[in-house]
């Protein structure tokens, strides 16, 4: 999908002012949030099993390219197929021309963040072949022609009236002419269109939650059902996944279950978890004839090499925007390309470059919310640090901003100017507003003051001062 | 495998080796991972599942139901009987596809003389379909259907109702349990072509994030829990 990332600023302006969005935001915080305590709380072994999912995916990442090879070894075994994708053009081009193969007219497409990053619709509609998303959601938004708003929940952006709306204008062609007001309604009917899709597609598309190296098997983790349907259904099952997604056995893929669920949506378990290994067997009534792998790099081979590896580890939960202050005042659009909130802050640039990208990881407040909750403990503001770093070095930094910078550092390796400038800072605020406790415009400082107060010193002195009153 | 593909893997898997700045896996690392995939190590222990097999039962119907599946809990002879009661009780047509599996075949389902049994796949115009289960999961209140001639993938998913006939014995503490049953029955690295394990019946919270039941698979789901 084409990045708005570079509008980074632009975009939270229109986020913050839309009424509907801040209605929905309103309510993430209070659901996926609270429901994640909730089922933290009722797992003793929550913590342990972080634990051990960090250290599974970090053995695995160490052995990446054996895993890989493990994985694949046992798809051909069992009469599947593995493709290898460098470039996301790689990608699109395999799946392209599978579909191809099958004549296929519609595909029948379950819920995949990496078939949104190598924008897989667009290219299968130049072909003329129609891709049909099955998840609630990203049928919603497919109808809307939007982008996903959140890794896990792509509709999260919409009220249910915006759902009513986009329903009769889509489905009226069909026989649906009644505004419908009950979500149960809107999900019956949207069943009903759907059912019909899955049984007329020729090839399903899925992504993979994990790849099982150990039996060669796509594990895929659903509530609706969808993702089922689609690699059960159509006579070709295609999997695209991104290298990452590979891990050794059946046994780290119950830690990293039991960590999933509940990190991201608050449930013991989703209600579809599926392994599937292989086209159909003999004697087999239903299942697909064909099944394809599609590894995708698309330059995260690159990424192991640096100290961004950790992001690799994301099993793609989306905790960390569930838990993110910036994330639910402007929710997933504002960050302008598939990955939003802290794990996109990290991944967008490295996938689509930090020039593109630079505003993301400066759209944190470091809260470190995001790390305290993510299930494979990946280090976010770190990361995002890292980030920052990099920009100041390649000069990607403002230049107001780089100067600021620069005289800061000047003083602060200064300790005795240090303390006499902060001294007569903190003298001179203390002359006007100090009643208020706080600023709503300060010379210099307009950038800040324009959306926040600043706070005013408190009595006292300095910190330094006060630190020395406190020793003596 | 064509040109390309063997041109685009060795790309890949040499960039790997290149950020992990090492060759091939070998020697004693090599020795190390083989190791770990031939005797995979178990994750911590999640303590709530390690009960006695009444117990685990009795865990397995408590998760079950509250992820909004039905339970009843017979003998073998009433089996036929429950399944009739519970498609009357639902206001459901005395009609359904069944699973052709042993199992399922060991009941006396003409003793209900009312209900109309099709052996097969699941089709889009079943209303109803009757399973087994190859195991289920305690902690979770989880059922896993492993796919075969015996039961189709279809039935777990088409029908607007799924009735489960689960024995007790197969009931078990956790995933890891499966996976062993798995390896079992199939062989160490020869699962069935689809597992699907089940957690009540389908749902999306993707209007509002508020739960409505029967997304795109079952809207209800009831298990007959027999014990023998």
């Amino acid at each position: 999908m084409e990045s708005t990332a570079r509008a980074f600023k632009d975009n939270v302006s229109h986020a913050l002012a839309d009424p509907n969005l801040q209605d929905s935001l309103g309510k993430l915080k209070v659901g996926f949030s609270e429901r994640r305590r909730q089922a933290a709380e009722r797992l003793p072994e929550f913590e342990a099993l972080r634990d051990r999912a960090r250290d599974i995916k970090n053995h695995t990442l160490a052995h990446l390219d054996f895993y890989l090879e493990e994985f694949e070894r046992k798809v051909l075994a069992l009469g599947g197929h593995v493709h290898w994708a460098p470039t996301a053009e790689d990608a699109r081009r395999i799946i392209g021309e599978l579909c191809q193969s099958m004549g296929a007219r519609t595909v029948a497409k379950s819920k995949s963040m990496v078939a949104e990053e190598i924008a897989l619709n667009e290219h299968l509609e130049a072909l003329g072949i129609a891709p049909i998303e099955t998840d609630l959601g990203e049928y919603i938004i497919q109808l809307r022609n939007e982008p996903p708003s959140h890794i896990i929940a792509p509709a999260v952006h919409l009220t249910k009236d915006q759902v009513a709306d986009t329903f009769l204008e889509h489905h009226a062609k069909l026989g649906f002419t009644k505004r419908l007001t009950e979500r149960n309604d809107l999900v019956a009917e949207a069943r009903y269109v759907l059912r019909q899709k899955f049984l007329d597609a020729d090839v399903g598309v899925t992504g993979a939650n994990f790849l099982v190296a150990e039996t060669g098997s796509s594990m895929l983790v659903t509530n609706e059902g969808n993702a089922d349907l689609s690699n059960t259904l159509p006579r070709m099952h295609i999997v695209l996944a991104s290298i990452e997604k590979v891990i050794p056995t059946l046994e780290d893929a119950a830690v990293l279950l039991r960590v999933l669920a509940r990190s991201a949506t608050g449930q013991e378990s989703s209600a579809y978890t599926t392994l599937n290994t292989g086209p159909k067997r003999a004697g087999d009534l239903d299942g697909p004839e064909h099944y394809h792998v599609v590894l995708l790099d698309n330059g995260r081979s690159a990424v192991l090499g640096t100290e961004m590896r950790e992001i690799l580890r994301c099993i793609r939960c989306g905790a960390c925007m569930n838990h993110c202050p910036v994330y639910g005042a402007v929710g997933g659009h504002a960050y302008g390309w598939v990955y939003p909130g802290p794990m996109g802050a990290v991944l967008t640039p490295q996938l689509i470059g930090v020039e593109e990208a630079s505003d993301l990881p400066n759209a944190s407040t470091f809260c470190g919310r995001c790390e305290s909750v993510c299930p494979v403990r990946i280090p976010l503001p770190k990361l995002m640090r890292h980030w920052r770093e990099r920009e100041f070095e390649r000069h990607l930094t403002p230049k107001g901003v780089r100067q600021g910078l620069a005289l800061w550092s000047f003083v602060a390796r200064r300790p005795r100017l240090y303390r006499r400038l902060t001294g007569l800072a903190n003298r001179v605020l203390s002359l006007f507003g100090r009643a208020d406790g706080r600023y709503s415009t300060l010379p210099l400082a307009g950038g800040w003051t324009r959306f926040r107060d600043f706070p005013a010193p408190q009595p006292g002195g300095t910190f330094h001062a006060q630190w020395k009153a406190r020793r003596s | 495998m064509s040109g390309v593909n063997t041109e685009a893997r060795a790309q890949i898997l040499s960039g790997i080796r290149r950020s992990l700045r090492r060759g091939e896996v070998s020697g004693e690392s090599r020795a190390a991972v083989d190791g770990r995939l031939a005797a995979p190590p178990r994750g911590p222990t999640v303590a709530r599942a390690q009960l006695a097999q009444p117990e685990k039962v009795a865990l397995f119907c408590q998760w079950a139901e509250a992820n909004n599946a039905t339970v009843a809990r017979v003998a073998a002879a009433e089996v036929p009987a429950e399944v009739v009661s519970y498609l009357a009780r639902s206001n459901l047509p005395a009609q359904a596809a069944i699973a052709p599996s042993p199992q399922l075949a060991g009941y006396d389902w003409a003793s209900q003389k009312m209900l109309s049994l099709r052996k097969g796949r699941g089709e889009a115009s079943d209303q109803v379909a009757i399973t087994g289960a190859f195991a289920a999961i305690a902690e979770t209140g989880t059922l896993v259907m492993a796919s075969g001639p015996d039961h189709p993938v279809t039935l777990n998913l088409l029908p607007d109702t799924h009735v489960v006939v689960l024995r007790e014995a197969d009931v078990v503490g956790g995933y890891e349990d499966v996976w062993a049953l798995l390896r079992a029955r199939y062989g160490k690295d020869r699962m069935p072509r689809t597992v699907n394990t089940l957690t009540g019946p389908s749902r999306t919270g993707d209007i509002e994030q508020t739960i409505e039941l029967g997304a795109h698979g079952p809207r209800r789901m009831h298990i007959v829990v027999v014990h023998e």
